[in-house]
Parts: structure tokens; sequence; C-alpha cells
């Protein structure tokens, strides 16, 4: 191996970056236990925001200026590989939660098993899932849920199809085809507000007529907690991807390097599997 | 003092920073506080995590020592018990996640670039947002302590429902200051793992790598693998606190076990983060001060590696009394005691190591042998306590308290204090003032032993653990203990004067500062240049 290994600079972003998390976090926490402090939150928010962008904006510059080796793009590879795995652990953590809920703690409730005495908390109790009936009446459940087949079932096509659009975009710009990568990239960035307006409607349906709501038992828990988070991502993953689409007009990327548009595909198909196990585990089964 | 001449590995180029005509000009670094806020160099970000993890250790000693001194005497003396509450909560959660931790991603820091032949690590931008996360995430956790209602004070594992429907208000500050420091853990996770897996000098192949190195990549592997599980557990208190969730309510179909389920799923993997490293740093002092090869470097790899699958399957033996099924209790007990067998194979090598090694017992030294002895009371503690019908008997008594400082005060800091009194040459260029640092070692170690000690006494009598009374027959058992944690926590004092006094002055490190040390680091000048290795050295291995 020859040549010099790249160090970057110094850069004021970090650190401004862990600033401006503070400052979120204090006003989230103003917000949540005084009711107060939300322009804080806000500022916060934007700052985070700010940051990440302008920090972004240096990488992009350095990248276009050629100041990357190819041992620079490995470490980028393997920072955004590792970076997926935690995401896919921190799903992991809710999955196991709906998991084990279904499989042992509502079975429990129901006095299945030698474990069955927290049945005597709630001897009228019977073990169901979806759990319309929570253990204890103070905790009123949904009314019904979802049928699987409707929304939710257009939202699964929705996604499949855009990791489909997404890879022929990914594919054209291989070959070389910039404008068709543009234009399949575009039908992505569509898909993915698609899924965002209906995962919207399903929210609005939930709390205004399916009684699905975040303190509707342990149903409603488990069911905003994955498909919220869920939706968060597809949201950071579909401005990523409407970045990318900005940089593809803009001409950023060669047949050869283009690893930023790489990780954005990355990121994007796990969005999509996360979403394959939310709809059939949430929804169908 | 050093009998034989060890085989070097070396290096075809040199590594200094005035390695010339390479093309890397490097601007001025800023003047003042700017140099260290915008720093992107692992030395001094590594400096800045160890200073951090000092400051915090002495922090969430001075909690102990307020424990410590209401439990000098039974009865109620000094503190109210909400505060007593506050204090063992905060020291847990400070010694874990602001001092153990840090104190390892700083010795990281430092090392593992040197140590495989790299000029930084992998990202370093990153690293710089890693470290400063972690005076926001802990600036918030400690202002808990002064708001209405007070701290955290459901213990370190804040258990729901304690740290969800009787937690006072500010536990949504706790729960925030944790996702800060979780981020910085998984970040500083992913740049050290890049950087292992990238940047490792030509010719040096993953079976060439110090165990330090080794054994970082695999806790990063696990901070990256339960990370993320603590911040989803967090995230449902959070919401069951704020949002009306029911996850660790049974009334709304939830489960309290899940929380401890979920917790511990990453706790117990989160205790091996704290040991794995240290295990590194005992395997590069042992061989260096016996004069002899590491016994067993291939068994170590996977015997590390053992550990850590092994930790994925062991959680619920925290949670014996909790009410599992048969099935689930005996997996977990059988698991647990499993992981005896890689740790037995880790202790045995060192052993062998030392077996007819020409020893000599300088400040490293010292505090490794004492590891070596000392955490492997504490592995045979933490057997006792596998046995799940022992456990029910010995479950949230002082035994459990014994066994975990056993693996984490004589086991993890004296480790990361072995590993400082180790590099201190290589980072200042002069050796630690030797009796300072003799009287630092015993000191600590007659103190750790009277704290901890007459605890396995007490557990095993009934005594139970977090409560700031106890009954007049364990009065005996709890002063040694106090006295004990006194002469402890002052003796660390000892150990600041060491670095200072070492950092101002002192005896003139070379290089190779101690005889048959092995690792790259020691082909660097002492101390070392800013910048190190800009040119990717070519590693030999040793010839035997």
């Amino acid at each position: 191996m020859s040549g010099s290994y790249y160090v970057p600079a110094t850069s004021k972003w970090p650190v401004l970056g862990s600033l401006a998390i503070g400052v979120m976090m204090v006003g989230i926490g103003m917000v949540l236990v005084y009711d107060r402090g939300s322009l804080i939150m806000v500022a916060g928010l934007v700052a985070v925001v700010a940051v990440m962008a302008l920090w972004f904006r240096d990488v992009v510059r350095e990248s276009r200026s050629g100041l990357y080796d190819s041992q620079m793009d490995r470490s980028f590879r393997w920072g955004m590989g590792w970076f997926i795995f935690s995401e896919v652990m921190f799903f992991a953590a809710f999955f196991g939660a709906l998991f084990y809920i279904r499989t042992f703690a509502i079975p429990w409730l129901g006095g299945e098993g030698e474990k069955g005495i927290s049945a005597l908390l709630w001897p009228e109790f019977t073990a169901h899932w979806p759990l319309l009936n929570p253990p204890d009446p103070s905790v009123s459940g949904p009314a019904q849920v979802f049928s699987p087949w409707h929304l939710p079932l257009v939202n699964t096509l929705i996604l499949i199809s855009s990791s489909i659009t997404l890879t022929v975009a990914h594919e054209a710009l291989r070959a070389g085809y910039r404008r068709t990568c543009r234009n399949w990239l575009a039908g992505t960035v569509l898909l993915g507000l698609c899924f965002i307006v209906i995962q919207g409607v399903e929210y609005y349906e939930a709390y205004a007529h399916y009684g699905i709501t975040l303190d509707a038992g342990i149903y409603g828990a488990t069911f905003f907690i994955l498909t919220g988070f869920h939706g968060l991502h597809v949201i950071v993953g579909t401005i990523i991807l409407a970045v990318m689409l900005v940089r593809i007009i803009r001409d950023h990327f060669t047949r050869e390097e283009h690893f930023g548009f790489e990780a954005s595909c990355w990121y994007w198909h796990f969005v999509d599997v996360v979403w394959i196990g939310l709809f059939l585990f949430v929804y169908v089964f | 003092m050093a009998p034989k001449v060890p085989p070097q590995p070396s290096l075809e180029q040199s590594s200094t920073a005035t390695a010339a005509g390479h093309g890397l000009a490097h601007a001025a670094p800023p003047k003042g506080i700017l140099r260290w806020l915008l720093t992107t160099n692992h030395k001094e970000i590594g400096s800045l995590y160890l200073i951090f993890s000092l400051i915090m250790f002495f922090i969430g000693g001075i909690f102990a020592l307020v424990v410590r001194a209401e439990l000098y005497q039974p009865g109620m003396q000094l503190i109210q018990p909400e505060f007593f509450n506050q204090m063992t909560t905060m020291h847990g959660l400070i010694m874990v996640f602001a001092a153990v931790m840090p104190a390892f991603t700083g010795l990281a820091n430092w090392m593992i670039p040197l140590q495989i032949g790299a000029p930084d690590m992998a990202l370093p931008r990153l690293n710089n947002f890693s470290f400063w996360l972690l005076p926001v995430a802990f600036i918030l956790l400690l202002s808990t302590l002064f708001m209405p209602g007070g701290g955290p004070n459901f213990g370190w594992t804040f258990y729901a429902p304690l740290s969800t429907t009787y937690a006072p208000p500010s536990t949504t500050i706790f729960i925030l200051s944790l996702h800060i420091a979780g981020i910085s853990s998984i970040l500083g996770a992913i740049n050290i793992i890049a950087t292992i897996l990238n940047m490792r000098a030509p010719g040096m192949r993953m079976m060439d790598m110090p165990l330090f190195v080794w054994t970082w990549l695999i806790t990063s592997f696990l901070l990256i693998a339960v990370m993320p599980v603590l911040a989803g557990v967090i995230t449902m208190m959070l919401m069951d606190i704020n949002f009306g969730t029911s996850f660790f309510d049974a009334a709304g179909g939830g489960d309290p076990v899940l929380f401890q389920h979920l917790f511990w799923f990453f706790g117990h993997p989160e205790v091996y983060i704290m040991i794995l490293p240290a295990f590194g740093i005992v395997s590069a002092i042992i061989p260096t001060f016996a004069r002899k090869p590491l016994f067993g470097y291939a068994s170590m790899v996977y015997a590390t590696a053992s550990i850590a699958i092994l930790s994925f399957l062991v959680w619920a033996h925290h949670m014996f009394v909790v009410g599992l099924p048969l099935a689930a209790t005996l997996f977990f007990m059988y698991t647990t005691m499993l992981i005896a067998v890689p740790t037995g194979v880790k202790v045995f090598n060192w052993i062998t190591t030392l077996f007819r090694g020409s020893i000599s017992f300088e400040p490293p030294m010292l505090f490794a042998l004492a590891f070596v002895v000392l955490f492997t009371i504490g592995g045979f503690s933490g057997l006792m306590l596998a046995i799940a019908p022992a456990d029910f008997q010995y479950h949230d008594t002082y035994f459990v308290v014994a066994h975990f400082h056993y693996v984490l005060v004589p086991g993890a800091v004296f480790a990361i204090m072995a590993g400082v009194y180790y590099w201190l040459p290589k980072w200042t260029g002069h050796y630690p003032h030797e009796r300072l640092a003799q009287w630092h070692f015993w000191l600590s170690v007659i103190g750790v032993n009277l704290t901890f000690f007459p605890m396995h006494f007490s557990g095993l009598a009934g005594m139970p653990r977090r409560i700031p009374d106890y009954a007049l027959q364990f009065a005996d058992f709890n002063l040694v203990s106090s006295l004990g944690a006194f002469l402890f926590g002052f003796s660390q004092l000892l150990f600041v004067a060491v670095v200072i006094l070492c950092v101002r002055g002192g005896r003139k490190a070379p290089a190779q500062a101690w005889d048959y040390a092995e690792d790259l680091e020691w082909t660097v000048p002492s101390p070392a240049p800013l910048h190190t290795f800009e040119t990717p050295p070519t590693y030999q291995r040793p010839a035997h």
C-alpha cells in the first residue's frame, strides 16, 4: 500500500451537534415534566437538523473534491453497516416485547400455565389477541382493529414496489443512465411520500373510529411504538432519498463512486424489511 | 531487570510525525479551549475520555461514601431514606455509564490506533461527537438531583413500576440523558469496529492483533447489539410515564416482568462490556512483566468470543425469584454456569503465562495480578449465584453486592488502573512515581477487600441490599465495610497525584518503556507525538 492516510480536519459540527442534542433534550424534558419550554425543544430540534445538514454538506464537499480514498470509503461502509445493525436491534426490542406479551404475558394473565397465579388479579379476564378487553376495566381497549387487507396491504405493496424502483434506479446509475436513475429515484421518493400519507390516514382512523390509542392497553402501546418508530424511519429515509435525488440531478455521482446513494439504498431496504415484519406480526397474525 | 531481549515486531518505516514528505500538512491546532472542543485526534479524545471518567469516578465515589457513611452503624443517622435511595441509584448509574465505560473507551481511543499501526480512528469527527455527548448526558443526569422530588431513586436497574408508576418527575430527564449516553456509546463502538476492521497496518492479520484490540472488537459488537435495546426499553418507560401506554402495567395487559427481560437482555452483555477490555489489558501486562509470551493467544480470542455469545443467553439469571417457568430457570442456570468455562480458560492462560516467568512487580503488574486473584473470587461468587435454588437465598442480599463489586472494582477498575500505569510512560514520556504508585496499590487492595469481603458474610446472613438501616447483628461487618470504603476512596487521591506528577515530570521513559512489551505502541517515541503512523507501516510478525 502506498501513499498516506486521509485524516479529516477538525470540524465544529460534532461539538455543536452535542450541544444541540442537549438543548433539544432539555426542551423535551421541560415539556414533558413541566409542560412548558416548547420553544427550547423546537429550537433544539432545528439546531440538530441544521447541524446534521451542515455536517453532511461538508462531507459531500470533501468527497466531491476528491479527498477521500478507498480506505475512507471502506470506513463509511463499515460505519453504515453497523449503524443499520444497531437499528435492527432497536426494532428487535419492540418486536421482542410484542412476542413476549402475546406468547407469555397475556396467556398467563388469563390463567394459563404454572405461572397462572397472576390470573388471580383479574379472575374475569380471558386471554385473547388482539387485546380488545384489557384485564382492568379502568383501561378501555380498542373498539376494533384494522383489517390487514385494506390500508396496510396497500402500504405493503407501496413499500415493496419502492424497494424495486430504488433498485432499478441504482442499477441505472451503475450503468451510467443518469436520467433513468433520476426518474426511478423520483418515483421511489413519491412512493415513500404515499406511504407516509396513508400511514397518517390510518393513524387518524385509529383515533377517530377504531379506538386504537396510546392508552388503549397493550395493543395500542405495541401498535403505536412499532408503527410509530417505523413511520419515523420512513420519513427520515424519504428525506435521505430526496437529498440523493438532488445530488443525482446535480451530477454528484459516478458509475463507480456513489456510496452516499448506496448507503441510502441499504437504509431504505432495511426500513422495508422492518415493515414486512410489522405487516405480518402487527396486522396479519 | 530484564534477563532476555524479547523478539520485537518491527516496522519498516519509522513512524514519527516528522516522517517528512508525504504531503499531509497539519494545520496548527486551534488554541485554548477550542482545541479540545474541536479535536479529532484520537490521543486528545482519549485523554478527554480518561479525564472525564476520572472526574465521574470521584463523583460516583462520593455518592458511595455517602451510602457507606449512613451504613456505618445501624439506625438512621445522616440522611433521609429517600436521599439514600438516590445515592445508591446515582452511584451505580455514574460508575457504570460515566466512569467505567468511558475509561475503557478512552483507553481504546489512545491505544487501538497505536496498537494496529493506524494514524487515527476511522471516523475522527464521529469520535469527537461521541465524546462531547457524554458531558451533556451526565450534566443532565446529575441535574436531576436538584429537581423537585429528587433524582432517580429506584436503583441503577430502574425496574418498572418503581421507575414508572412510583417514580419521581425527574425520571423523564434521566431517560433522556441515558438516551444521549447510549447514542455516544453506539457511535463510539461503530468507530472502534471500523477502525479495527479497516485500519490495521498492512500485513497485520486479525490473529496478529493484540488482545486489547480483540477484546475491544468484541466489546464493540456487544455495545452495538445491546445499547439499542436499552434505548428501546427506556423509550417504553418514557411512553408509560408520559403517554399513558401499558407496556409495564398488567392492568392494560402489559407486564412489569417484560421490563426486566428487556433490561437484562441489555444488562448482562453490558457487564461483559465492562470486563472484556479489562481482559485485554491484563493479557498485555502479564506477559510483559513475566517476560514470557502470552500462553494460549488463540484460545484467549476464542474464549472472549464465547463469553460474548453466551452473554446473550443468560440474562434471566438476574430474575430467578421473579417467577420464571421451571424450564426457563433451568435453561438460564445452565447457560450461566457454562460461562465459567471460557472464563476459566482465560484465568488458566494468565497463570500459565506466569508459570516459570521472570516476574517483576512494577505497579501495572501489581494491579494485573490483583485483578487475576480478586476477579476470580468475583467469578466464583457469580457461579454460586448462578445456581438457581441457592440464588433464592442470596437474591437481593449483600452477597450480590459483594459479587458484582469484586468483578467491577478489583476487576474492571483495577484493570483500568493497571492500563493507565502501563501506558502512562507512552502518554507522558515519564514513568509514574514508583513509591507513590506502590502505596496507591497496597492501600487500594486493602481498602477494596475490607469493603467488599465482609459483604459476603452479611449477605449470606440475610442482610438485604439497598436498605438504609439494618438489624444489629450486621453492625460489625458494616463497620468494617464503611472503614474500608473510606480507605479505598481516599487512596484514589494518590492515583490522581501519581498521574499529575507523571504528566509534569519524572524519570524519562524510552520508546520501549517496558523491556519485554511487544506491541506496536512501543515502537513510537515516548511521549507519543500528536500524529503517528501517518503513512501505513508494514507489520512484521514476531518470530516466536
